[in-house]
């Protein structure tokens, strides 16, 4: 694991969500009500809406072209829609967001 | 030669009856009818709102003068029967007359209760029964400073105390029990009823017993009671119970016990003599509610033209509001061996629900506060339903039994036939639903050929219900789904609940309401988010988390995930500076589509998201707004050139239509609000398919409202006309607040006039003049705060969140 500092937990805000632009695309990355972060692709699999501009509810995302709804802790799509988008671990430390470099890397190179 | 019939007492009962028989035998009878009150019939139940203020008496009159005239009716109001002799079938009259009769009706109701206390028949001492005492009641009001004593905590003590209240009198009420309503609540309904009156200002002094009624030269001064405490007053009310007024039937030698005996057929131990109503006893009964009383005027009215029929006592239920406080009793609700309790308490709410359980039955209900699910109850407990299989839910009442939806229409679609809706006048469903199927299709009808919601009105709800139920898209009612799968409750509910409680925050309507989700959906969060805006303009935050992309970013997102750009071009008008900053910045961010819109704009199609706050900055600095394009809100006002260059121009159409966007921009509304002004009738700016369109003539501005030009096509209705732009400005500013105000969270205005009517929205802006104002003030309070442009605030404030948060690409490279 190598854990790359994105920014300040305050900087996304509180069910809300910022994108981080990476090699294999844009990540979004989200801030529950409950202050917990969830990073996942940020394209939904139905027709390419930035999930990173969805509502965030709960721990879940509504994409916000036709109403997708993912869960942010597995990625699957809820519902009776049929769909799985990538999701990435994250952490926070003294309020600063991290993601595991390693595991962005792989899943480009994959 | 017509038989001669005699009716002692004029009261809710005779009246009734008196209807019957003429209804189906006008001319059977001679009809003399004597009161002692100097008037004919009226609804006694509704002296309370007399009392209050609420009515006049001339409303709640249900036997005029030109009624009994109409009718043949022979009335010698405020003339006393002082004697029968059942013999030689006559009645003597105060004034010595002696009168023959074939029939004879004693319809005498009851008397009230005066406790023998020392000073009893004191000036000033009165009951709560007639015109007389409402009136002497009313009197007191006027006198600055009147103090007043009500003996009797049940109904009638209490509405009296209340109305004396709402008179500006200082009332306290002195009931003997350990609280309020003993027959009708148990101990925690009451103690609530007692908190609401104590609230309204009422002194409430329950296990009380009066000693003395203390007075001087002749009149009141005070009451004192037992433990010592003297509490002055210019007027005692005595409202303790009433008696069945029996002594005349008495001294005529009829059976009486408590009341004067009638059987089946309310004939008493004379075959010649009927009677009805507060002054019988049946089967050991005696009554007080109105229900039996209008039974038995059924059945007497049959006996008396020689028809079938048979009173029998029915289980009633007792649906109050004292003093708008909603109660609901049925059945027993003692407390018993062998019985369970079921108990509902919302304090902050004031919503207490009690059922009282025995053998897997039903047999008792009480509620306070919310007594929707009153009716419901009551028929478990008269069908003696098992409610085994329902118990875990049975209090949170029918929605809940079986999954359906917490909808009232689906509740009283699924009330059987013989479910009663209306309690006064025993009025069923199936009589209502017939009633409309036979061509009685509004409330008015429905009272005038069944009586239901008549007489004291709480179930004018469920009548309206019913009339929805039954004629399904021909009534307009609001329709009741639920907002999403957070909640039960619908939008019209949620909106209401925000007001009456003043939730002014998403997590106190969460928590308060109930929501099932954490923080609500997707569904939800922008509906919660506009009615909160909406209704609490200088306390509620806009929360952009609870916003659709578009109305986040301030710009319409494309499939591509780029954005369009809109600026405002007011009433449609630009300048070459205008254009050359939109040409400049469409170079400037290589726009790949510029395209002029419906509204009379321009579109800047394509634009990355990063380059949001920068092509803003640069629109602003010539003067270019946020067009609000992407909106639930205010979007364009489409005007014609008007009386400026065009030859059949009226007025200065285009010079409205900018007043009219410069003063409702930045407004956030249920769905988008588009707008025309057309100068002349020949409607260039195609202002009658608009949500709001005007229409100018020579004589002023035609207003209306409801067009629809997206899948439905629809033409604007007229509102109203105006003389000058100033009231057509208020009209629009009014008509926009109190769509703003009402409608529910995605309805357009077409749709939302489609469930309120035209006429009320006409009555709310157009004849209020007062209200018109008040929607006006309360449009440019929110105003105050919402118009300006977001496109500004986030170039110059939020420019950073339109970018990533991290590039982890460049990192790579390095």
């Amino acid at each position: 694991m190598s854990w790359i500092d994105i920014g300040a937990i305050t900087d996304i805000p509180l069910r809300g969500a910022r994108i981080v632009k990476t090699e294999l695309g844009c990540v979004a990355v989200f801030r529950t009500d409950d202050n917990e972060v969830f990073a996942t692709s940020d394209r939904c699999p139905h027709k390419g809406g930035p999930l990173s501009e969805g509502i965030v509810h709960g721990r879940k995302v509504t994409c916000p072209l036709h109403n997708w709804v993912f869960s942010l802790e597995t990625g699957e799509a809820q519902g009776a829609d049929d769909g799985q988008i990538a999701t990435y671990p994250t952490r926070i430390l003294d309020g600063r967001v991290m993601l595991d470099g390693t595991h962005l890397a792989t899943e480009a190179a994959a | 030669m017509k038989q001669k019939l005699i009716i002692v007492g004029a009261g809710m009962a005779s009246g009734r009856a008196l209807e019957h028989l003429l209804e189906h035998a006008p001319n059977a009878y001679n009809i003399t009818l004597f009161n002692a009150e100097p008037r004919g019939t009226y609804n006694r139940i509704m002296l309370s709102p007399v009392l209050s203020g609420d009515k006049t008496f001339d409303e709640i009159v249900t036997h005029t003068a030109e009624w009994y005239e109409e009718n043949g009716v022979t009335c010698r109001f405020g003339e006393k029967i002082t004697a029968i002799d059942k013999s030689a079938r006559t009645v003597t009259a105060e004034n010595g007359d002696v009168l023959e009769y074939d029939k004879l009706i004693i319809a005498t109701g009851s008397a009230p209760f005066i406790i023998p206390l020392p000073g009893h028949d004191l000036d000033g001492v009165i009951a709560y029964r007639d015109l007389e005492d409402t009136n002497a009641m009313i009197a007191l009001g006027d006198r600055p400073g009147a103090r007043a004593v009500v003996i009797g905590g049940g109904l009638l003590g209490l509405e009296a105390a209340a109305g004396l209240k709402a008179r500006g009198v200082d009332v306290t009420v002195v009931h003997i029990m350990g609280h309020l309503m003993e027959r009708q609540l148990d101990e925690a309904a009451g103690y609530l009823l007692r908190k609401a009156l104590v609230d309204k200002g009422i002194t409430v002094k329950c296990s009380a017993n009066s000693r003395e009624i203390l007075g001087e030269n002749g009149k009141v001064k005070a009451l004192l009671l037992d433990d010592g405490t003297e509490l002055p007053c210019d007027l005692l009310v005595m409202a303790v119970g009433i008696r069945p007024a029996i002594a005349l039937a008495a001294d005529a030698g009829l059976a009486t016990g408590r009341g004067i005996h009638v059987d089946d057929q309310m004939v008493t131990s004379d075959a010649n003599i009927l009677a009805l109503g507060e002054c019988v006893e049946h089967d050991g009964n005696i009554f007080g509610l109105v229900a039996p009383l209008y039974d038995q005027a059924r059945v007497l009215a049959k006996t008396l033209l020689g028809e079938e029929a048979a009173f029998r006592n029915k289980e009633v239920s007792t649906k109050l509001k004292v003093t708008g406080c909603d109660l609901f009793s049925a059945g027993d609700f003692a407390e018993a061996e062998g019985r369970e309790d079921i108990v509902f308490r919302d304090p902050a709410r004031g919503v207490y629900k009690r059922l009282v359980i025995a053998e897997n039955r039903l047999i008792g209900a009480v509620m306070y506060g919310d007594t929707a699910d009153g009716n419901w109850f009551f028929g478990l407990i008269k069908d003696g339903t098992d409610i085994s299989e329902m118990r875990d839910t049975l209090i949170f009442g029918p929605a809940y039994q079986g999954g359906a939806a917490l909808d009232p229409m689906a509740a009283v679609a699924a009330l059987p036939a013989d479910a009663e809706i209306c309690g006064c006048n025993g009025v069923c469903k199936g009589q209502i639903v017939d009633a409309i199927n036979n061509g009685a299709t509004d409330l008015g009808a429905i009272r005038a050929t069944t009586k239901a919601s008549a007489s004291c009105g709480t179930c004018t709800g469920l009548v309206e219900q019913v009339l929805a139920t039954t004629l399904g898209d021909d009534f307009v009612m609001p329709a009741a789904a639920s907002v999403c799968g957070c909640t039960d409750l619908s939008h019209e509910d949620v909106r209401r609940l925000i007001k009456s409680r003043a939730l002014k925050s998403q997590p106190a309507v969460w928590q308060e309401l109930g929501w099932s989700t954490p923080n609500g959906c997707h569904v939800c969060r922008p509906a919660i988010n506009y009615y909160l805006l909406a209704d609490w303009p200088l306390d509620y935050a806009d929360d952009p988390q609870s916003r659709f992309v578009n109305e986040r970013n301030h710009a319409n997102i494309q499939k591509d995930g780029t954005y369009s750009v809109v600026p405002r071009m007011w009433g449609g008008i630009t300048t070459p500076e205008e254009l050359r900053a939109i040409a400049d910045a469409a170079d400037k961010y290589a726009v790949p589509t510029v395209k002029v819109t419906g509204g009379q704009r321009i579109d800047l199609l394509g634009v990355r998201k990063e380059d949001l706050p920068a092509i803003w900055y640069d629109l602003n600095q010539a003067g270019l707004v946020s067009g609000h394009a992407y909106s639930k809100g205010l979007r364009t006002v489409k005007t014609c050139v008007g009386a400026d260059h065009c030859r059949f121009g009226t007025q200065d159409s285009t010079g409205l239509g900018i007043k009219l966007e410069k003063h409702l921009w930045g407004s956030w509304t249920p769905h988008k609000l588009k707008l025309g002004v057309s100068g002349c009738p020949r409607n260039c700016a195609e202002a009658t398919c608009k949500d709001i369109g005007v229409i100018c003539v020579d004589s002023g501005y035609e207003i209306s409202i409801a067009g629809a030009a997206g899948m439905e096509v629809k033409e604007t209705e007229l509102l109203c006309k105006v003389a000058t732009e100033e009231d057509a400005i208020e009209v629009i500013s009014a008509m926009t607040q109190i769509y703003r105000e009402n409608a529910k969270y995605l309805d357009r205005v077409f749709k939302w006039v489609a469930k309120v009517g035209l006429d009320w929205v006409r009555e709310q802006i157009v004849d209020d003049l007062k209200n018109r104002k008040a929607l006006a003030d309360r449009f440019e309070i929110s105003q105050s705060v919402y118009r300006t442009d977001p496109w500004a605030e986030h170039a110059r404030e939020k420019a950073a969140t339109y970018h990533p948060i991290a590039n982890l690409t460049l990192e790579a490279a390095e």
